[in-house]
């Protein structure tokens, strides 16, 4: 449907060829007969914004989900991908938007299972694979540590490893660049190129134009499940990276506009006399086997101000945040909301007191993916009026806020009732936003708050931050993307190994000195 | 944002949904009513196998259970414990807990409310004795849960295996208790003192049916709604949905799950004092009906809706008053009724299965 290149020719050298597949689910319909078709060595870009349909259609790729019309085409003879392990027996590998890993079993444990249940592990084998992955990619993966040890930028790596130990011929990545580093994504990006040189295909979904036109050969945009439009690789080749941006700005919303992220900078006053808002003196945090703890980690909010952390992820991120919110025991040190001493309160009686936490694991911890989206944009609120009064719940209040918040977020959801995790990655982190956001909010601590949304959700989102910042409030942003810290933030400091190792003003050469203080140089 | 994004709503809603609705209901009857059937089929073959008229059977069963108006009565009788058991399981599974330790709890409640209520009866008036021993039976229950509250809610200890644990200490303290402490000094086998016929709980109407089984009701009624509507129920489900969730959402995650532990060893308490205080009387020694373990898959066929639950706890009552007068006339053996019971689980399980793969294949 509309698509601006000829349909597919179900050509002989298409690894996958996905003709007029349609997908519903109640009330919506998720993909409406796309054609596309994946060829080795294409890197294949798939662009749409949060809902567009991107996941359910690698879902059907990947086995997960059965299409309603249409077919599915491998190697050019018509089939059924009727489970993930038939999809990993025919070569299609998919690293999925949100973590599959078991959580209780350990890294390697997780990269082993799914082999025939009859035969001991190969873990001599295995390891010897994962080492040599792994240092062409340039990351470090701790074998032995459980799943539920790791940050989840770490739990996207292993995922990511999984996908390539098992010779996939078919690599589909979604939104696998969410929790890197600019480092990071950029050795994926090397690493991609090495691939589809080899003959692999890959599907890589993301939401950063910028990763689109420098890893992308041709690129494929959804809008409310259609496929609106595709840069084939032949034009892809012959235009800039600027070009081919604007093209997909043009493609995806319909206007054109030049360097969409390109934004104007922070300009807020803030009260230099003020006192803070927020002050940590010597967080300590014990490590365990496999994630660092903390040492003695001091710094100070002001109100109106943002401060970022920046650091590879899983070097303690997760436990500042955590000790912050009262989810973890700090072993040491101070933390003063407003002057009084919050350190021995509850996570309850902190939320009470103004601070809000927006976790980065949004079905891990941020909602009950079985509950319905209005329940949970008041989760952290049971029994509070005027949701519920004398302990009973007020449906109506409940909906009608809901309502609002849905539709001033912006959250693509078929109905209230809908349970939150069948929405899309996302709009889940919109209700997420919505929720903490909402009224009462003193310090806020924010650990990726823009990761899964589209561009202009992104956009949207930040503004919102910076305003929430503009009214007073502090601010603690963390962040792997370097570019939202640069865009947003007042103070950046490094986090490496659990431990603050400087902290910057956000003025002209920042870049060059966070990205010294991340390698462990001084800034 | 300056970036518009298209106000085309991507949310349309189904106009068929009405008939979607009616149409999930139906398919939701057949899928509980078809296995049903065929596992009575299935049972009836092994009946047959074992040299048993499957007809004469469930005629039996039906007619002891269902239709005679003594057995109906009965059937309603037994209702009365089974809907506190019911209700107390489903506080403990909608919140993720699986307490398996009701039979310890029903038999320590029973046995306290025993001992209780003919002392109470002698010093003050009636209804006001029956309260008290309920509500020592809960107590009593309450207090034999909390070694499993406490291992679970403090050191993460399973609370599968303590409570199994515990209900084997707990049957055989009952026993020890009817045999050592609170004997009945003037009967020859060991039982407790029995509570005279018309101090127990009145009947209904003319009949021989428990008033219990109005306070079963209710009790099951009230778990429902409390689940369901209120905000303390809520914060229940969310510890039993997503534990990670709730703490992250600063719910006092240990303080709920002793409540929990609390709230369904003291339905079950409550249950062993509704059996004894309005129909058995007294408690004899190695009496043990193991109500607590045979409600349990109706709990989970009735999927931990209290309505539902209501409906199949009457099946499971049907089936195990008829069952009993069956087994008695045919000379089959009383357990039977469980064998049937878990042949119906078990194609319940298979039929979910086989939906499930049925409506895959459909679609691809
Ligand atoms: N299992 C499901 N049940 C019902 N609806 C679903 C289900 N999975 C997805 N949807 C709906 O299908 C639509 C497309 O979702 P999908 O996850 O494919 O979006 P996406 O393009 O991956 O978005 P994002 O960028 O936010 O991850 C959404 O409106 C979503 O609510
Ligand atoms: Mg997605």
């Amino acid at each position: 449907m509309g698509s601006l290149s000829s349909l597919p020719d179900a050509d002989k050298r298409d690894i996958v060829v996905l003709e007029g597949v349609t997908k519903r689910f109640p009330g919506i319909v998720a993909n409406d007969s796309i054609d596309l078709s994946i060829r080795p060595g294409e890197v294949h870009v798939l662009l749409g914004e949060n809902g567009a349909g991107k996941s359910t259609l690698i879902g059907m790729l990947s086995g997960v989900l059965q299409p309603d019309e249409g077919r599915i085409l491998v190697d050019g003879k018509l089939t059924q991908i009727t489970s993930p392990r038939h999809a990993l027996a025919l070569g299609i590998g998919t690293v999925f938007q949100h973590m599959m890993l078991v959580p209780a079993l350990t890294v390697a444990e997780n990269l082993l299972l799914g082999g025939p249940w009859w035969q001991r592990p190969r873990t001599e084998e295995l390891e010897a694979r994962v080492a040599e992955i792994t240092r062409s990619l340039g990351i470090t993966v701790k074998l032995h540590a459980k799943v539920s040890e790791l940050s989840l930028g770490e739990q996207q790596q292993v995922e990511i490893l999984r996908a390539m130990v098992r010779n996939s011929r078919l690599l589909i990545l979604d939104e696998s660049t969410s929790m890197l580093t600019p480092k990071g994504i950029d050795e994926l990006g090397t690493l991609m190129r090495r691939l589809v040189e080899q003959g692999l295909a890959i599907v890589f979904i993301t939401h950063k134009l910028k990763e689109a036109a420098a890893f992308g050969d041709r690129i494929s945009v959804l809008k409310l499940g259609r496929k609106v439009g595709e840069i084939p690789s032949e034009r892809f080749r012959a235009l800039g990276e600027q070009e081919i941006i604007s093209e997909i700005v043009e493609l995806m919303f319909g206007k054109q506009k030049d360097d969409p992220e390109a934004v104007e900078c922070p300009i807020r006053t803030i009260c230099v006399e003020a006192a803070p808002l927020l002050q940590v003196a010597d967080l300590a945090v014990a490590p365990t086997d496999n994630a660092p703890g903390l040492s003695s980690i001091s710094f100070d909010i002001r109100p109106g101000e943002i401060l970022g952390i920046a650091g590879i992820d899983g070097n303690g991120q997760k436990q500042l945040a955590e000790a912050l919110a009262g989810q973890r025991v700090a072993t040491g040190g101070s933390v003063r909301l407003e002057g009084t001493a919050i350190e021995m309160l509850s996570v309850g009686e902190r939320r009470q007191r103004g601070l809000r936490y927006l976790t980065d694991d949004r079905l891990g911890e941020g909602t009950v993916a079985t509950f319905p989206v209005s329940i949970n944009f008041f989760l952290k609120q049971v029994g509070a009026a005027p949701f519920w009064r004398n302990g009973f719940e007020q449906r109506a209040e409940i909906d009608k806020r809901a309502a609002q918040l849905v539709r001033e977020y912006d959250v693509r959801t078929p109905s209230l009732k809908t349970p939150v995790g069948r929405l899309s990655g996302g709009n889940i982190q919109k209700v997420l936003l919505a929720r903490e956001l909402a009224e009462g909010a003193k310090v806020v601590i924010f650990n990726k708050p823009t990761y899964g949304l589209d561009l202009a959700n992104t956009l949207a989102s930040r503004q919102r931050i910076r305003d929430t910042a503009a009214r007073g409030l502090a601010i603690l942003l963390i962040s792997t993307d370097l570019e939202e810290l640069l865009s947003m933030c007042d103070r950046i400091a490094v986090i490496a190994n659990g431990a603050l190792v400087g902290t910057v003003e956000n003025v002209d050469d920042v870049r060059t000195k966070v990205g010294r203080l991340m390698i462990g140089l001084a800034a | 944002m300056s970036i518009d994004t298209p106000t085309v709503n991507a949310t349309a809603l189904d106009p068929t949904s009405a008939g979607a609705a009616r149409r999930d209901i139906l398919h939701r009857l057949l899928m509980t009513l078809g296995p049903i059937l065929a596992a009575l089929v299935i049972a009836g073959c092994i009946l047959l196998a074992v040299g048993v008229d499957p007809l004469a059977y469930y005629g039996y069963v039906l007619e002891k259970g269902l239709f005679s108006p003594l057995g109906i009565q009965q059937t309603l009788t037994r209702m009365a414990p089974l809907l506190f058991l019911a209700a107390g399981l489903i506080v403990a599974f909608r919140a993720g807990t699986w307490n398996l330790g009701g039979d310890g709890q029903f038999l320590l409640g029973a046995v306290t409310a025993a001992a209780s209520a003919p002392v109470f009866v002698q010093l003050m008036p009636a209804w006001l004795a029956l309260i008290g021993s309920f509500l020592i039976a809960a107590v009593v229950a309450m207090i034999w849960s909390l070694v499993p509250a406490l291992l679970r809610a403090y050191q993460g200890v399973n609370e599968i295996i303590t409570t199994l644990m515990m209900t084997f200490l707990g049957t055989s303290l009952a026993n020890v208790l009817v045999k050592l402490v609170f004997r009945d000094p003037g009967t020859t086998v060991p039982q407790t003192r029995t509570l005279p016929v018309e101090d127990r709980l009145p009947r209904l109407f003319d009949t021989t049916i428990t008033s219990g089984l109005l306070l079963g009701l209710a009790a099951i009624i009230i778990v429902h709604l409390v689940m369901t509507r209120t905000a303390f129920g809520l914060k229940l489900r969310i510890v039993g949905a997503n534990p990670r969730a709730a703490i992250h959402a600063g719910l006092g995650v240990p303080g709920l799950t002793i409540a929990v532990f609390a709230i369904s060893a003291g339905l079950a308490g409550l249950a062993g004092a509704v059996d004894i205080i309005g129909v058995q009387g007294n408690v004899r020694a190695d009496w043990n009906p193991a109500y607590g373990l045979a409600v349990i898959p109706a709990v989970f066929l009735a999927r931990m809706n209290g309505f539902a639950a209501i409906g199949f706890v009457f099946l499971l009552s049907v089936l195990s008053i008829g069952g009993e007068s069956a087994a008695r006339r045919l000379g089959v053996p009383n357990h039977f009724t469980l064998v049937l019971v878990s042949i119906v689980l078990i194609v319940l399980a298979l039929a979910e299965y086989v939906d499930h793969r049925y409506n895959q294949s459909r679609k691809a």
